[in-house]
C-alpha cells in the first residue's frame, strides 16, 4: 500500500471519506512540504480534513479565519500593550525588557512556525481576507519566517503542513495558486456520500441511508439558490433519525420538517413545496 | 499502451516535459520549475497510469476549470485510448484544437482578423482570454470608427473620468497609521512613551485608508439604444483609462466582454477590436438573460462587497420582466451597488412602466437619467454618496 492510499484509509479510520484525487493532492503537498490550496462549494469538507489530518498526525490544528480587514496585528502577532504600559509605570520597562518574549501575543501564523512538533496550518476561507493579506501570506509560506522589527526574524522550529480553503469569493492570485497544490473537493457521488453518512450517522438502516443520499443527490440537480453540501445531508439524516422517520416517503410531514436543515433560503423553500420533495423522494426510494 | 513518443524523447523527465508542453498549450500556466515540482511528486507515487495522473492533477493543476479538464488532457496525451476518443467525438475535438491553433495564430500575424493582445501574458492565458479570442472567430464586421474622435467624444471621457473617481473612492476596513484618526495606535504610543520614562505624551493615531472601488458596467447596444451606444462607448472608455479595475461589457441578444478591448492604448486600436466584438450591434435586447449570463460567469470573480455595478439600458427588454428581478435580486445578493443610468429618463413625462424597468426599480440603488453629457456630469454627487 503505497503513502497516499494509507493516508485516505487512515482518513477513512477517523471518518472523513477522502476522494482519490483529494487524497492524492494531500499526501503529495504533504511529501513535498508545499502547502494545499482546496476550492469548492460550502459544505464539502474542506476544513473537515485539516481537523482529522491533525488527529490523524496526532498533532495541533492551528486555525486562521480570514475576514476582510484580517490584518497583522490579528493573523500574525501583537504586542501586550496594556501590560508594556504597566510595567513602564512601574519603572521596571527598559526597551529591551518591554519589548521582549513577555510581552508579545502569538498569533495564529506566529504559533504556527514555533511549534515543536508540525501542526496543521488551516487557513480558511482565504478568498475571504483583501489582497494584501494573501501577499503577506505568500511571503510567510514560502520563507516560513516572520520579522518582528522589535524582535527580530524568528525562523520556522518545523514546517507546519498548511491547508489553505477558499469558498470562491473571489479569484485568487496566480501567485499564490502557483505555490499551492491543488485540489477541487467537488460534492461527492452517490457511493461515496453514503460511505460519509454511514460513517457519522452508524445506527441508521440501509434502506433509509439509500433514500437519504439519493433525495439529497436529486436535490443538488434542482434549481437551488444555496444547494445543500455534505454537512447539510449529514443534519438531515440526524435530523429523520430524531424525527423518528424509517422511510422518506411515509410521513411527508416530517420530510418537510427536516427539510430545514437541507434548504436555507426562503426562495429555496418556495421552490420545493410538499408535492416537489416527494417526487423527489418517491424517485430516489 | 504508452506509445506515442518520439524517439528523441529520451527519458521521463523529458516526457514530462512534452507533458506539461501539451498543457501550456491547452492554456495552463505551468513554469520551468513546474516540470521539477511535478517529476518530484511522480517519484512519491507508484509507477501506475492512475496514480500519476491523479498526482500530476495535483501538482499541475491551480483552478477548478483545469481541474475539470485535466482528465481529457492527460488522456490524450499518455494513452492511446485519450488519442482514439478524441478522434471519435469530433465536437470536443475541434473544440480544442482550435484553440490551439488560435493561440499559435496570435503570436504571429493576424492583426486585421481578431483583437491584438499586447502579449499581456495573464489576458491571454487566463479563459476569459481565450473566450474573447473564440468568440472574434464568427462575429459581424460593424464598423464603429467614427464613435471615437469628435469633441464630444473627448468629453464623455472626461466626464466618466471624474464620475469613476467620484464612485471609486472608499475606505478600508483595516487601518494604518495617520496623522489624524479614530483610533489610537497603541503600538506606536508605548514605542513613543519609552523617551518619555512611560509617559505617553505623544498619541499616534490609526486611520482607514481609501479603499478603490470596483466599477463593473453594463451597456446596452441593441437597436432601441444605438444612438447613445456611441457616446456611452467613450463613456466606458474614460471609465476604463480612470481605473484599471473597471470592467466593461457588452450586451444585445449576447454579453460580450470588452474590458481587454477598451483598455487598448491605441485608441484607433480598440476601436477596431470593438467593432469585431459588436456582433448583432443595434439588434434586440435580452437584457435579463444576459444580466443571468454575467451572474453565472463573471459575478463571482467580479462582484463583492466592494463593487458598483452600472448598468446603460433604456429598460426594453424582450424576456420577461421576472427574470431581470430575479437576476437583480441575485446581483444584489452578492453586496455591491447597482446603479442604472437610462437615457429615457430625461424625457419629459417618462416613467419607468416598461415590463423589465418596473420589475427592476426596487433592487436598484440609484436610478438616474443619463440623455445628456450634463445629466451625466450632475451624477457624480450622487455616485459619492453611494
Amino acid at each position: 500500500m503505497t503513502g497516499w492510499q494509507g493516508l485516505q484509509s487512515g482518513l477513512a479510520a477517523s471518518g472523513y471519506v477522502a476522494a482519490d484525487d483529494l487524497a492524492m493532492a494531500l499526501h503529495l503537498a504533504l511529501m513535498l512540504g508545499r502547502p494545499l490550496l482546496l476550492e469548492g462549494a460550502a459544505g464539502v469538507g474542506k476544513t473537515e480534513i485539516a481537523r482529522k489530518l491533525a488527529a490523524l498526525k496526532d498533532t495541533r490544528l492551528i486555525r486562521l479565519q480570514c475576514y476582510e480587514g484580517l490584518d497583522a496585528s490579528h493573523a500574525i502577532y501583537e504586542w501586550n500593550y496594556q501590560r508594556q504600559l504597566l510595567a513602564l509605570r512601574a519603572g521596571e520597562g527598559t526597551e529591551e525588557r518591554v519589548f521582549s518574549e513577555a510581552y508579545l501575543l502569538e498569533r495564529p501564523l506566529l504559533a504556527a512556525i514555533r511549534q515543536t512538533i508540525a501542526p496543521v496550518l488551516l487557513i480558511d476561507e482565504i478568498d475571504r481576507a483583501d489582497e494584501e493579506f494573501e501577499a503577506y501570506l505568500l511571503e510567510i509560506l514560502s520563507e516560513y519566517q516572520i520579522t518582528i522589527p522589535e524582535l527580530g526574524t524568528i525562523s520556522a522550529v518545523t514546517r507546519p503542513m498548511v491547508i489553505l480553503t477558499s469558498n470562491g469569493t473571489r479569484d485568487l492570485s496566480d501567485a499564490l495558486r502557483r505555490r499551492c497544490i491543488y485540489s477541487y473537493v467537488d460534492y461527492p457521488d452517490r457511493a461515496t456520500e453514503m460511505a460519509i453518512v454511514r460513517a457519522h450517522r452508524p445506527g441508521i438502516e440501509a434502506v433509509l441511508l439509500g433514500q437519504i443520499v439519493g433525495f439529497v443527490q436529486a436535490l443538488r440537480k434542482e434549481d437551488l439558490e444555496k444547494v445543500p453540501g455534505v454537512a447539510e445531508a449529514l443534519d438531515f439524516a440526524a435530523a429523520l433519525a430524531g424525527l423518528g422517520v424509517n422511510d422518506l416517503t411515509a410521513d411527508p410531514v416530517a420530510l418537510q420538517a427536516a427539510l430545514v436543515t437541507l434548504l436555507k433560503t426562503q426562495g429555496d423553500r418556495a421552490a420545493v413545496p410538499v408535492a416537489v420533495a416527494q417526487r423527489i423522494a418517491g424517485k430516489a426510494a | 499502451m504508452i506509445t506515442r513518443f518520439p524517439l528523441r524523447a529520451a527519458g521521463p523527465a523529458e516526457r514530462v516535459a512534452g507533458f506539461l508542453a501539451h498543457l501550456r498549450l491547452n492554456g495552463m500556466a505551468l513554469g520551468v520549475q513546474d516540470c521539477g515540482l511535478a517529476l518530484a511528486a511522480l517519484s512519491h507515487v507508484r509507477v501506475d497510469l492512475r496514480e500519476a495522473r491523479l498526482a500530476l492533477k495535483a501538482v499541475c493543476c491551480s483552478s477548478a476549470d483545469e481541474f475539470g479538464r485535466f482528465d481529457e488532457l492527460f488522456a490524450a496525451y499518455w494513452t492511446n485510448r485519450g488519442r482514439e476518443r478524441a478522434g471519435k467525438s469530433a465536437g470536443s475535438e475541434r473544440q480544442r484544437s482550435s484553440q490551439v491553433a488560435e493561440q499559435d495564430g496570435m503570436a504571429g500575424s493576424g492583426r486585421a482578423e481578431r483583437p491584438d493582445t499586447d502579449g499581456a501574458g495573464e489576458a491571454e492565458q487566463d479563459g476569459v482570454g481565450r473566450l474573447v479570442g473564440s468568440r472574434v472567430r464568427n462575429l459581424m464586421r460593424v464598423d464603429l470608427r467614427e464613435v471615437v474622435g469628435t469633441a464630444d467624444m473627448a468629453e464623455a471621457e472626461a466626464v466618466a473620468a471624474r464620475l469613476a473617481r467620484a464612485i471609486r473612492d472608499r475606505r478600508s476596513r483595516r487601518r494604518k497609521a495617520a496623522k489624524r484618526g479614530e483610533q489610537l495606535d497603541l503600538r506606536r504610543v508605548v514605542r513613543g512613551s519609552l523617551a518619555t520614562g512611560g509617559e505617553p505624551m505623544r498619541l499616534y493615531h490609526r486611520a482607514r485608508p481609501e479603499r478603490p472601488t470596483r466599477l463593473v458596467c453594463l451597456l446596452d447596444v441593441s437597436g432601441s439604444m444605438a444612438v447613445y451606444a456611441r457616446v456611452f462607448l467613450a463613456f466606458l472608455k474614460g471609465l476604463m483609462t480612470a481605473d484599471s479595475q473597471t470592467d466593461a461589457y457588452l450586451f444585445h441578444t449576447r454579453l460580450v466582454r470588452i474590458t481587454e478591448a477598451l483598455r487598448d492604448k491605441d485608441s484607433l486600436r480598440a476601436v477596431n477590436r470593438m467593432s469585431l466584438l459588436a456582433q448583432g450591434f443595434g439588434g434586440g435586447t435580452r437584457i435579463g438573460g444576459n444580466l443571468s449570463a454575467f451572474n453565472a460567469q463573471y459575478a463571482k470573480r467580479l462582484v463583492s462587497g466592494r463593487s458598483v455595478v452600472l448598468i446603460l439600458s433604456d429598460g426594453f427588454d424582450t424576456d420577461p420582466p421576472d427574470v431581470i428581478g430575479a437576476e437583480l435580486a441575485r446581483l444584489k445578493k452578492r453586496g455591491c451597488r447597482i446603479v442604472w443610468l437610462n437615457p429615457l429618463k430625461g424625457w419629459q413625462g417618462y416613467q419607468p412602466v416598461a415590463g423589465a424597468m418596473a420589475a427592476a426599480l426596487p433592487h436598484l440603488d440609484l436610478f438616474a437619467a443619463a440623455n445628456t453629457l450634463e445629466s451625466l456630469a450632475a451624477l457624480e454627487p450622487e455616485l459619492g454618496r453611494l
